[in-house]
């Protein structure tokens, strides 16, 4: 492949600044929002003392995981070397360090105490997941911005390959603390399993990829430059590749939950009897998510479709907030098993589902956390030359390894 | 410190001093009681007046580890007196949200699968040696006292509810919303996680915690508080007696409190 030539977009039209105009607008509702549940209190949200993460986390979550997924076409570029990948490689990590920022804020804005913010950067507990998961954000922010830099400035070129492998570490990392979450929590029987820090970063190849597939295809396609086959058929069978993973993680962690007599309950409460847990899990998780997208990915008559690819990628978010709430939620609903052999009953719903109705005002902030990804994104493609003019098949190269 | 809250401090001391001395517990050398009221025998009112002798200047320290033993076999359905005093005690008032207002201790009914057998207890914070929310806590604001009391500090928790997500008891709430005519002794915020404190201040100034005393008050004697590190006080006396049942022992987290009455 002959020297890459990047670009910036001129974003001087009128649609350029409705587009960022109207997630400006879904941010500035997000923090209205905000200022509705601090000021009031969390009761006017769905959340209470049963199902204490909600729908903001789930948003959280999902666009955490996705940041460091979405870092995963530059690491192919840089670590693995597979050059098809590398005009791409900018935007990839652009796109990581925005959607790692829009999660956060969203997780931020969720606390309880979010003007205490100083108080989380100053105070660690080092035994706290959640305490190293702060220090792995701020890292990730770090070596990503690093390796942009070491790819868009010439001087400092030769430091890149380096650059790309500490940021694929570390995000391998920083999945595995997000993971770690769910799975250091010992006491909940949906949770407490090893096997979530892997899933983690196979969920998040996969989320990661989708988002960056609509971008990268809404991008060419609105400034009107040139995105071949060659490049968008490869991004697609990886994504094939990173969806079926997730379902072989999901089947594994179900399988073996169903093998343990001691989890036979959360298992029958999940897959079977949850109501909209359950309906949320088949249809949302395993079927949009998976099973439908899989099947598009590799059916042969729609192989060169740019809709179909947009509706796969579509479905695949869904499907990864599902699978995030299914995780999250239906995780909290089913009761703790304080007493094993008893049938419970109390004034705080012990030995009781726990229901969850999502107000607006948390799906408006985690919609904002995704407005203020993209913002930064639309944003910094003006600023900066993130974009290689073209990604044409003759100049993406189809013989490349 | 200030001259006046010493001075009340040492007030409220030589108060509960002279109060223990009325109920005719006389303790001359650790662990060794030398004379109970008549009917001291099997009395969990004597007994409960087994606390700390540590001074208010001296810091906690692990010589004690301050916990419960109830007994489920005296623990009546539908008796909430332990609740209710630790409403009180600690301002805790309903908004009408069951599902979010805060509750420290709650009573739960219990039914055996297999027996069908009934019963009835108290739950609250366990107060575990290595607890699980102080584990995860990022910021350090949950915490074990080294006395074996888990509380919260109220200045730097930011309100994440990741303890929460861990406690395999549900000891803890959320103050989902403002707070109003807080209590001296039990300070509480919004946007913050609380929990049953095994009413710390009482503890620390020589008293026993208030769902122990109404328990004890109304005469259910199915709460028994103690040192758990002195062998020779009630509490330990009785566990070592008749044994005493940790909630999730699979989990080896040494809980403060114990339960006696329930299978095992």
């Amino acid at each position: 492949m002959s020297k890459i030539e990047y670009t910036s977009i001129q974003g001087k039209s009128l649609t350029y600044f409705a587009l960022l105009g109207g997630l400006g607008f879904v941010m500035l509702l997000a923090l209205i929002s905000v200022f509705y549940m601090e000021h009031h209190g969390h009761h006017v949200t769905g959340m209470t003392n049963q199902i204490v993460w909600g729908m903001p986390h789930v948003f959280a979550i999902f666009l955490i995981v996705a940041a460091s997924g979405a870092l995963n076409v530059a690491s192919i570029a840089s670590v693995f070397r597979k050059k098809i990948y590398e005009p791409m490689a900018r935007l990839s990590a652009l796109l990581a360090v925005a959607l790692l920022a829009g999660g956060l804020v969203v997780l931020l804005l969720d606390l309880g105490r979010p003007d205490r913010l100083i108080v989380a950067m100053t105070y660690y507990n080092f035994k706290s997941i959640f305490a190293w998961n702060i220090i792995l954000y701020t890292g990730f922010f770090g070596f990503v911005g690093l390796y942009l830099w070491t790819m868009m400035d010439h001087n400092v070129y030769k430091f890149k390959k380096y650059a790309g492998f500490s940021a694929f570490v570390w995000r391998l990392i920083l999945t595995t603390g997000t993971g770690s979450i769910f799975g250091f929590l010992v006491a909940r029987s949906a949770y407490d399993a090893a096997l979530m820090a892997p899933m983690f970063i196979i969920m998040s190849f996969s989320f990661g990829l989708a988002i960056f597939i609509l971008v990268l295809m809404a991008t060419y396609k609105w400034t009107g430059m040139e995105l071949g086959d060659v490049v968008v058929n490869r991004l697609r069978n990886l994504l094939g590749v990173f969806v079926a993973s997730v379902l072989y993680f999901t089947a594994v962690y179900h399988l073996t939950n169903l093998y343990a007599t001691q989890h036979h309950g959360v298992e029958k409460f999940l897959l079977l009897e949850g109501g909209v847990f359950t309906n949320v899990f088949w249809v949302g998780e395993i079927i949009i998510g998976g099973l439908v997208p899989l099947a598009l990915i590799f059916a042969p008559g729609v192989k060169n479709c740019r809709t179909t690819l947009s509706l796969i990628c579509a479905m695949v978010i869904i499907g990864g907030l599902s699978k995030i709430y299914t995780i999250l939620i239906a995780g909290q609903a089913y009761p703790l098993e304080i007493f094993p052999g008893y049938e419970v009953s109390s004034s705080f719903y012990d030995g009781v589902i726990n229901s969850y109705t999502p107000t607006l005002a948390e799906i408006m902030l985690g919609l904002g956390g995704i407005a203020m990804a993209l913002f930064i994104v639309v944003f910094a493609l003006k600023v900066l030359r993130f974009l290689p003019v073209s990604l044409a098949d003759s100049v993406a190269d189809p013989h490349a390894k | 410190m200030s001259d006046s809250i010493k001075s009340s401090v040492n007030d409220s001391r030589r108060d509960f001093l002279s109060k223990a001395a009325v109920a005719g517990t006389i303790t001359i050398a650790p662990g060794i009681l030398l004379h109970r009221t008549a009917n001291a025998a099997d009395n969990v009112a004597d007994m409960n007046t087994s606390v700390s002798t540590r001074p208010l200047d001296e810091e906690v320290s692990s010589k004690n580890r301050w916990g419960m033993l109830i007994d489920t076999s005296k623990c009546a359905r539908g008796c909430t007196d332990c609740v209710d005093a630790c409403n009180e005690e600690n301002g805790l008032v309903g908004h009408g949200r069951p599902e979010s207002d805060s509750q420290y201790i709650r009573k739960v009914t219990l039914k055996d699968k297999s027996t069908g057998h009934e019963l009835s207890l108290p739950l609250m914070c366990q107060h575990c040696e290595t607890a699980p929310c102080a584990d995860v806590c990022p910021t350090g604001a949950s915490f074990v006292r080294a006395d074996g009391i888990a509380l919260v500090d109220k200045h730097i928790c930011i309100g994440c509810r990741y303890c929460m997500m861990a406690c395999p008891y549900k000891a803890r709430s959320f103050v989902h919303e403002d707070v109003e005519n807080q209590k001296l002794t039990a300070p509480r915020g919004k946007g913050t996680v609380e929990s049953c404190t095994m009413c710390v201040t009482r503890v620390d100034n020589g008293g026993i915690p208030a769902c122990v005393e109404a328990c004890t008050a109304e005469n259910h004697n199915a709460m028994l508080f103690g040192d758990l590190n002195d062998p020779n006080s009630p509490i330990s006396i009785e566990l070592k007696k008749h044994g005493g049942k940790q909630l999730r022992p699979d989990l080896g987290l040494n809980t403060g409190v114990r339960y006696q009455g329930m299978n095992e």
